[in-house]
C-alpha cells in the first residue's frame, strides 16, 4: 500500500518522468512502444545508452577517447545517479504488482464458490418452466371450439351491416339530394356501385340498383343544371364538374360545355372592346389631323408621359387612347381568359391526370380543345388590337403606344405560362413587331414631310426680301458696287437659314430616334426579343429610317436639279446653293454623326449587310455637286439670257456712236457681284491664280492693243484674208479648250468662274450671229472693256476672261461691215465715266 | 474610213450652211455656202470619192450675200435654194431664192481644177422667194422626195408654202401659216416630215417645237419647253414616222415620239455647249450625228429607239468616237474658223 501511495505521488509529481520510466522499462523488456518496431535511426547507434544496440565497450571507449577527465567524472556521477533512480523505480513497480497479484488470486477464489450456488438455482427454474408449458397446452385445447364460433359470428355481423347500407342507400341518397350534399351522395353511390353491379341478377338488389340509378340520374341532372346556369362561382363550378366526372359523365361533352360557357363571357368582353373602335370615320380628316399634329407637335421632341388629353387628340377616331384600350383588353379579356384556362386545366387536365380518368386520354383531348378555344378567341382579340393600332397614326407621342404594346405583350406572357405550347404569345410578338415597323415607316414619312415643310419655309424666307442689307455688303467685302446690288437675292440670313435648317432637321432626327428608342428600352418586355435586339435596330431603325431619310434628302435635292432644268429656274437659285451646302455638310460630317448616334443609341449589331457610311457620303456629295452645278447653270443662264436679249434685239448696223457702257452690262456686273456675295456666304473663297493688283487695266490694254490690232490690220488687207484666219486658228488649236458647262468645285471662285464662263460664251455665240456696223463694233469694244474691268476679280484664272472677251471683240470685228475700232484711250474714258 | 487618213478641205471663208445633194444618186456630194461680209460669197461643191478617199471640189459664186441656209432640190440636182443676208443702204435684209447651177460646172472643173477658184462661174437666179408682206427668211425646206415643185420657207413667224412653176422660174405662195402669240415670235428651224405623204412640218421657235398639217396649215401638236432654252435644230427619223430628234442651247439632244409629247423618249447630254445641229443617217436610223459649239461632233448609236431590231447591232449606245472626235474637231475648226458647226450633213457613206 505504501508503494501505491508513493506511485500516486510520483504520478502527480511528474507524469513526464514516469512515462519516460515506462518507456525505459518497455525497452528493457524488449517491447515496442505501442507495438511499433524501433525504426528510429538513432537507436541503431551502439553508443546510444538508451538504444537497443547499446555496446558498453564501444561506449566506454568512445567516452574515454572523446572526453576529458572532468567530463568523465561528471559522466560517471550522472550515470551512477541514473542507475540509482532506475533501481528505485524498479523496486516501486515490483511492490505495486505484487499487491495486485495477491488481490486477483483472492477474487478468483471467491468466484468459484458463487458459481456453484447458481447452477443449483438454474436447475430448479427449468423444472418450473416445463410445468407451465404443460398447463398452457391443456387450456388452449379446451378453448378452441368457442373461438371459431365467435369469428363466424363477427363475419355475419359485418355482412349484415353492409346489406343494411345497401337497403338504406336510396333513402340516404334522397336525403342527400334534398340537403344538396351532392358530394356525399356521389361517394356513397360509388361505394355501393360495384356491389350492386355484381349482384344485379338478384331481384332485390336489382331493385335497389334501379332506385339508385334513378336518384343518381336526378342528381346528375341537377348538377348539370347547376353547371349550365353559370351563375355559380368558379369553385362551385369546378366541384360540379368534378362530381359529374365521377359520375362517368362524358368528359368531352363537359369540356365543350365549359368552354362554350366561357366563350360567351369572353365574347361579351370582345364586343365591349370592339365598341371602342368606332367604324372608320373619314380617313382623310384623320390623316389631316395627324399630319397637322406631326408638324406642330413633333419639333418639341417627344413629350413623354403623354397625358390622356394629348393622346385623345392624337387619335380622334376613338373615344379612348390606345393605352386605355389595351388596358381594358388586358384586364377584361386577357385576365378572364387566363382564369378560364386555369380553372379548365385544374378541372380537366391536372385533376384528370391524377385520377382514374387519365387512362381515357382525357387530358390530351381536353388540352386540344383548350388550345383550339384559346387560339380562336386570341385571333379575334388580336384582330381587334391590330385594328386599333392601325388607327394610331399620330407620331407625336410614341411612349403611349410603346407602353400599350408593352402591356399587351406582358399580359400575353401570362397566357404563355399557363399554356406552354400555345402560338398566342408568338402571334402577339408578331403584332408588336408589325406595329413597330409600321411606326418606323410613319416616322420616316413624318421626317420627310418635315423636311419638305422646312424647305418650303426656307423658300418663303428667301422670297421675302430682307431690309438689312448692310450685313451682306459687309460680308461681301469687296463688293465694289456697294449695298444695293447685293440686296437683290442674297438675304443676310443665308448662313443662318442653313444652320437653322440643318439644326432643325438634326433635332427632328434626334427626337424621332428618341421616340423609336422607346421600343428597345430595358423595362419593355418585348425589347429583349431577338427581333428588337437585332433586326429592328439594324434593318428597321438604321436602314429604313435613318438611311432612307438621308437617301430621300439626297434624292429630293437631285430632283430640284432635274425638275427645274426644263422650266428654267422654278427653284430659287439661293435655295439650290443652300441645299448644295447642306448636302456637302452632310457629306463631311452630319451623316457619320447621325449614323454613329444611331449605332450608339441602338447598339446596332449588324448581322445583315447595311449601307456603309461611305456610300451615303458619296451620294450626298454627288447631290451637292449636282446642285452646285445646277446653281451655276441657272445663274449663268439668267445672265446669259440678259446678254442674249441685249444682243439679239439691237440693230447693230445702225447704232449710234457709243457714249456709255450699255445698261445691261452694268446689270450683268451687278448681278455677278450679288451672286458672288451670295456664294461667299456659304462657300469658302477657293484658290485663284495670282494676279497683279492692277490686272484689270494692264491686261486689258495688252489684249486690246497688240494682238487685236494686228488682227484687224490683217483683215483689212483684201489680198490675204486666208492668212489671218489661218493664223488665229492655229493659235486656237494650241490654246486650251474651255469646257463651258463643266463641273465646278466647292468654292466661290470656281462657282463664279463657271457662271462667268457660261455668260461670256453665250455673249460670243450671239455676237457671231449678228452683223455689225462700225459703231456696233465700238459699242461691243466698250462693253467688253467694262466687263473686263470688273469680272476678272471673280474668276480663278483671269486669262479665261481675257480670252473670251478677246474672242467676242474679235468675232464682232469679223462680223463688222466697217471695222474701225475705237481708240483704247477713248474706251477707257467711257468706261471710267460709266 | 477608220484606216484612211482624214480628208480635209479648207474654205476661204467662214461657213454656216451645208447640205447634201439629194438628187445626186451616184456621187457623195455636199454643197457648202460661205459667209463673208466683204467678199463675194461662194458655194462649194464637194465630191467625196470614198474609194480613193479623195475630195473633188468646185466653186460657184453666190454674189447676192452671205449664206445662212442652203437646200438642194430633191428632184433636180442642179437646183438649190439659199437664205442669205444682203446689205443695202446700211440695212440688213434676209432673202431666199432658188438658183440653178450652170450646166457646165462639172466639165469645167475637170479640165482645169486649179483655175476654178480664180475664175468661178456664177449661179443662175431662177426666182426669189420673197414676199414683202412677210419677214426675213430663216430657212427654206424642199419637199422630201418630191418632184422639186414645192418648198416651204420660214420667215419670222410665218411658214410659207410655195409652188414652183415653169421650171422653178416662178414661185407663188399657195398657203401660209402664222404663229400667233405674245411677243416677237420667230421660227428658228424647221423640218419637212418625209412621212404621212409629206403632209407634216415641224418647226421650232424659242423653246417650243410645233407640228403643222400642211393640208390645213394648222397646228397638230406642240411640245412646249422641249428644251430648257432655244431649240436649234430638228430632224425626223427617216424610218419611224413619229420619231423626231431635236437639239438646243441646253446642251441636250432629245428624241420625241410626237404622239406623246409629255416626255422625251430619250435624252443625250454628251455635249458641253449648245447643240446646233442634229441629223439622222438616212439608211441606218440608229446613227445620229450632232454638232455643237463645244467644237465636237458626236456620232451616237441609238439602237434602242431605232427601227433596227434590238440587238441587231451589238455596239454600245454610243459609238466610241472619242478618239476620232478630236480629229474631227480640228477638221471642223479648219473648215469653219469660227468653230461654227456646219449646218446639216447627211452621211451617205
Amino acid at each position: 500500500m505504501d508503494g501505491e501511495a508513493d506511485g500516486s505521488v510520483t504520478v502527480s509529481e511528474d507524469s513526464g518522468r514516469r512515462r519516460r520510466v515506462h518507456g525505459m522499462l518497455k525497452l528493457y523488456y524488449g517491447l515496442n512502444e505501442e507495438g511499433k518496431t524501433p525504426e528510429q535511426p538513432e537507436s541503431l547507434d551502439p553508443c546510444d545508452i538508451n538504444g537497443p544496440h547499446f555496446d558498453p565497450e564501444l561506449y566506454l571507449n568512445k567516452l574515454r577517447r572523446e572526453c576529458s577527465l572532468a567530463e568523465l567524472m561528471d559522466q560517471e556521477t550522472c550515470m551512477v545517479k541514473q542507475i540509482r533512480s532506475l533501481d528505485s523505480d524498479m523496486q516501486t513497480l515490483v511492490y505495486e504488482n505484487y499487491n495486485k497479484f495477491i488481490s486477483a488470486t483472492d477474487t478468483i477464489r471467491k468466484m468459484k464458490n458463487d458459481f456453484k450456488k447458481m447452477e443449483d438455482e438454474m436447475d430448479c427454474l427449468s423444472a418450473n418452466m416445463a410445468a407451465i408449458t404443460d398447463f398452457s397446452a391443456r387450456i388452449s385445447g379446451t378453448l378452441q371450439d368457442q373461438h371459431t364460433q365467435i369469428t363466424k359470428l363477427s363475419g355475419v355481423h359485418t355482412l349484415l351491416r353492409k346489406l343494411q347500407f345497401l337497403f338504406e342507400l336510396p333513402a340516404r341518397l334522397n336525403k342527400c339530394l334534398e340537403l344538396q350534399a351532392y358530394a356525399q351522395a356521389v361517394s356513397s353511390h360509388r361505394r355501393a356501385r360495384c356491389v350492386l353491379q355484381q349482384y344485379s341478377h338478384l331481384p332485390s338488389f336489382k331493385g335497389i340498383q334501379d332506385d339508385c340509378h334513378a336518384i343518381m340520374d336526378k342528381l346528375a341532372q341537377e348538377l348539370r343544371q347547376k353547371f349550365r346556369d353559370g351563375g355559380s362561382s368558379a369553385k362551385d363550378l369546378s366541384e360540379c364538374v368534378e362530381l359529374l366526372l365521377q359520375l362517368d359523365e362524358p368528359a368531352e361533352e363537359l369540356c365543350d360545355k365549359f368552354l362554350s360557357h366561357a366563350r360567351s363571357r369572353l365574347e361579351s368582353d370582345l364586343q365591349g372592346l370592339e365598341a371602342e373602335i368606332r367604324p372608320y370615320p373619314s380617313t382623310s380628316a384623320l390623316k389631316d389631323a395627324s399630319a397637322r399634329r406631326s408638324s406642330s407637335a413633333a419639333p418639341v421632341g417627344s413629350p413623354t408621359d403623354g397625358s390622356p388629353k394629348t393622346s385623345s387628340l392624337s387619335s380622334p377616331s376613338s373615344n379612348t387612347d390606345i393605352l386605355e384600350f389595351i388596358d381594358r383588353g388586358c384586364n377584361e379579356f386577357v385576365s378572364s381568359l387566363c382564369l378560364v384556362i386555369t380553372s379548365y386545366q385544374e378541372l380537366f387536365i391536372n385533376h384528370a391526370q391524377t385520377g382514374e380518368l387519365a387512362s381515357k386520354n382525357i387530358p390530351q383531348m381536353a388540352n386540344g380543345k383548350l388550345h383550339a378555344f384559346v387560339d380562336d378567341l386570341a385571333a379575334r382579340y388580336f384582330s381587334l388590337v391590330e385594328r386599333r393600332i392601325q388607327e394610331e397614326k399620330g407620331v407625336g407621342d410614341n411612349s403611349l403606344l410603346v407602353r400599350a404594346l408593352d402591356r399587351f405583350h406582358r399580359r400575353l406572357q401570362a397566357v404563355a405560362k399557363l399554356l406552354p405550347g400555345s402560338a398566342v404569345p408568338n402571334q402577339g410578338t408578331e403584332i408588336v413587331i408589325r406595329a413597330a415597323t409600321e411606326r418606323v415607316k410613319q416616322y420616316l414619312c413624318a421626317l420627310q414631310s418635315f423636311y419638305m415643310d422646312s424647305l418650303t419655309d426656307v423658300r418663303q424666307a428667301l422670297a421675302t426680301p430682307r431690309l438689312s442689307v448692310a450685313g451682306a455688303s459687309v460680308a461681301g467685302g469687296g463688293a465694289l458696287l456697294g449695298g444695293p446690288a447685293s440686296g437683290r437675292d442674297a438675304p443676310t440670313s443665308l448662313p443662318e437659314l442653313l444652320s437653322s435648317l440643318s439644326a432643325s432637321i438634326l433635332n427632328q432626327i434626334k427626337s424621332v430616334l428618341a421616340s423609336v428608342h422607346l421600343f428597345t428600352a430595358k423595362d419593355i418586355t418585348f425589347s429583349n426579343k431577338p427581333y428588337f435586339k437585332g433586326e429592328f435596330c439594324s434593318q428597321g431603325v438604321r436602314e429604313s429610317l435613318v438611311v432612307s431619310f438621308i437617301k430621300f434628302l439626297c434624292q429630293s435635292s437631285r430632283q430640284f436639279c432635274e425638275s427645274a432644268g426644263d422650266k428654267g429656274g422654278s427653284t430659287p437659285p439661293a435655295l439650290l446653293l443652300l441645299l448644295s451646302r447642306l448636302c456637302l455638310d452632310y457629306e463631311t460630317s452630319t451623316i457619320s454623326y447621325i449614323l454613329t448616334l444611331t449605332d450608339e443609341q441602338f447598339l446596332v449589331q449588324h448581322h445583315s449587310p447595311v449601307t456603309p457610311v461611305t456610300s451615303l457620303c458619296a451620294e450626298a456629295r454627288e447631290a451637292a455637286q449636282k446642285l452646285l452645278n445646277h446653281y451655276v447653270k441657272v445663274q449663268g443662264l439668267i445672265i446669259s439670257q440678259m446678254l442674249r436679249k441685249s444682243v439679239e434685239t439691237r440693230d447693230w448696223v445702225n447704232t449710234i456712236e457709243p457714249r456709255n457702257v450699255r445698261a445691261v452690262m452694268k446689270r450683268v456686273v451687278e448681278d455677278t457681284t450679288s451672286i458672288d456675295v451670295q456664294v461667299g456666304l456659304l462657300y469658302e473663297e477657293g484658290v485663284r491664280k495670282a494676279h497683279s493688283s492692277d490686272s484689270s487695266k494692264r491686261t486689258f490694254s495688252v489684249y486690246s492693243s497688240s494682238r487685236q490690232q494686228a488682227r484687224y490690220a490683217a483683215s483689212y488687207t483684201p489680198s490675204a484674208p486666208m492668212d489671218t484666219n489661218l493664223l488665229s486658228n492655229i493659235h486656237k488649236l494650241f490654246s486650251e479648250r474651255i469646257d463651258i458647262f463643266s463641273s465646278v468645285e466647292f468654292n466661290k471662285v470656281s462657282v463664279m468662274t463657271g457662271i462667268i464662263k457660261i455668260s461670256l460664251k453665250t455673249f460670243l455665240e450671239c455676237v457671231r450671229l449678228r452683223t455689225f456696223g462700225r459703231y456696233g463694233l465700238q459699242q461691243i469694244q466698250v462693253d467688253c472693256h467694262y466687263l473686263q474691268m470688273y469680272l476678272w476679280r471673280f474668276v480663278s484664272d483671269e486669262n479665261l476672261v481675257h480670252f473670251l472677251l478677246d474672242e467676242i471683240v474679235g468675232s464682232s470685228a469679223h462680223r463688222c461691215l466697217d471695222p474701225a475700232p475705237m481708240e483704247q484711250s477713248v474706251i477707257e474714258v467711257i468706261c471710267e465715266r460709266g | 474610213m477608220e484606216d484612211d487618213a482624214p480628208v480635209i478641205y479648207g474654205l476661204e471663208f467662214q461657213a454656216r450652211a451645208l447640205t447634201a445633194q439629194t438628187a445626186e444618186t451616184d456621187a457623195i456630194r455636199f454643197l457648202v455656202g460661205t459667209q463673208s461680209l466683204k467678199f463675194d460669197n461662194q458655194i462649194h461643191i464637194i465630191d467625196f470619192d470614198d474609194e480613193n478617199n479623195i475630195i473633188n471640189k468646185n466653186v460657184l459664186l453666190h454674189q447676192a450675200g452671205e449664206i445662212w441656209h442652203i437646200g438642194a432640190s430633191p428632184a433636180d440636182k442642179a437646183v438649190l435654194t439659199t437664205c442669205y443676208n444682203k446689205t443695202s443702204d446700211s440695212r440688213l435684209v434676209s432673202c431666199a431664192a432658188v438658183w440653178r447651177m450652170p450646166s457646165d460646172w462639172e466639165t469645167g472643173s475637170h479640165e482645169s481644177p486649179d483655175d476654178s477658184a480664180h475664175n468661178p462661174q456664177t449661179l443662175e437666179l431662177l426666182c426669189r422667194l420673197d414676199d414683202s408682206a412677210h419677214g426675213n427668211a430663216a430657212c427654206v425646206l424642199w419637199e422630201p422626195m418630191g418632184d422639186g415643185k414645192r418648198v416651204i420657207s420660214l420667215a419670222d413667224n410665218n411658214a410659207l408654202l410655195w409652188d414652183l412653176q415653169e421650171s422653178s422660174t416662178q414661185a407663188t405662195v399657195s398657203s401660209t401659216a402664222t404663229l400667233e402669240g405674245k411677243g416677237q415670235l420667230k421660227f428658228t428651224a424647221g423640218k419637212w416630215s418625209p412621212h404621212h405623204n409629206c403632209s407634216q412640218l415641224a418647226t421650232a421657235n424659242d423653246t417650243a417645237i410645233r407640228g403643222w398639217d400642211l393640208r390645213t396649215m394648222s397646228q397638230i401638236y406642240c411640245i412646249e419647253n422641249a428644251h430648257g432654252q432655244l431649240v436649234r435644230d430638228l430632224d425626223f427619223n427617216p424610218n419611224r414616222q413619229y420619231y423626231l430628234a431635236s437639239c438646243g442651247d441646253d446642251c441636250k439632244v432629245k428624241f420625241w415620239d410626237v404622239r406623246n409629247v409629255q416626255e422625251p423618249i430619250k435624252t443625250l447630254e454628251e455635249h458641253s455647249h449648245w447643240v446646233w445641229s442634229v441629223r439622222y443617217n438616212h439608211s441606218h436610223d440608229q446613227l445620229v450625228l450632232t454638232a455643237s459649239s463645244d467644237s465636237r461632233l458626236i456620232l451616237s448609236n441609238m439602237v434602242s429607239i431605232s427601227s433596227e431590231p434590238f440587238g441587231h447591232l451589238v455596239d454600245d449606245e454610243e459609238l466610241s468616237e472619242g478618239e476620232d472626235n478630236h480629229q474631227e474637231d480640228k477638221d471642223l475648226e479648219m473648215r469653219s474658223p469660227n468653230k461654227q458647226p456646219v449646218n446639216g450633213s447627211r452621211g451617205t457613206v
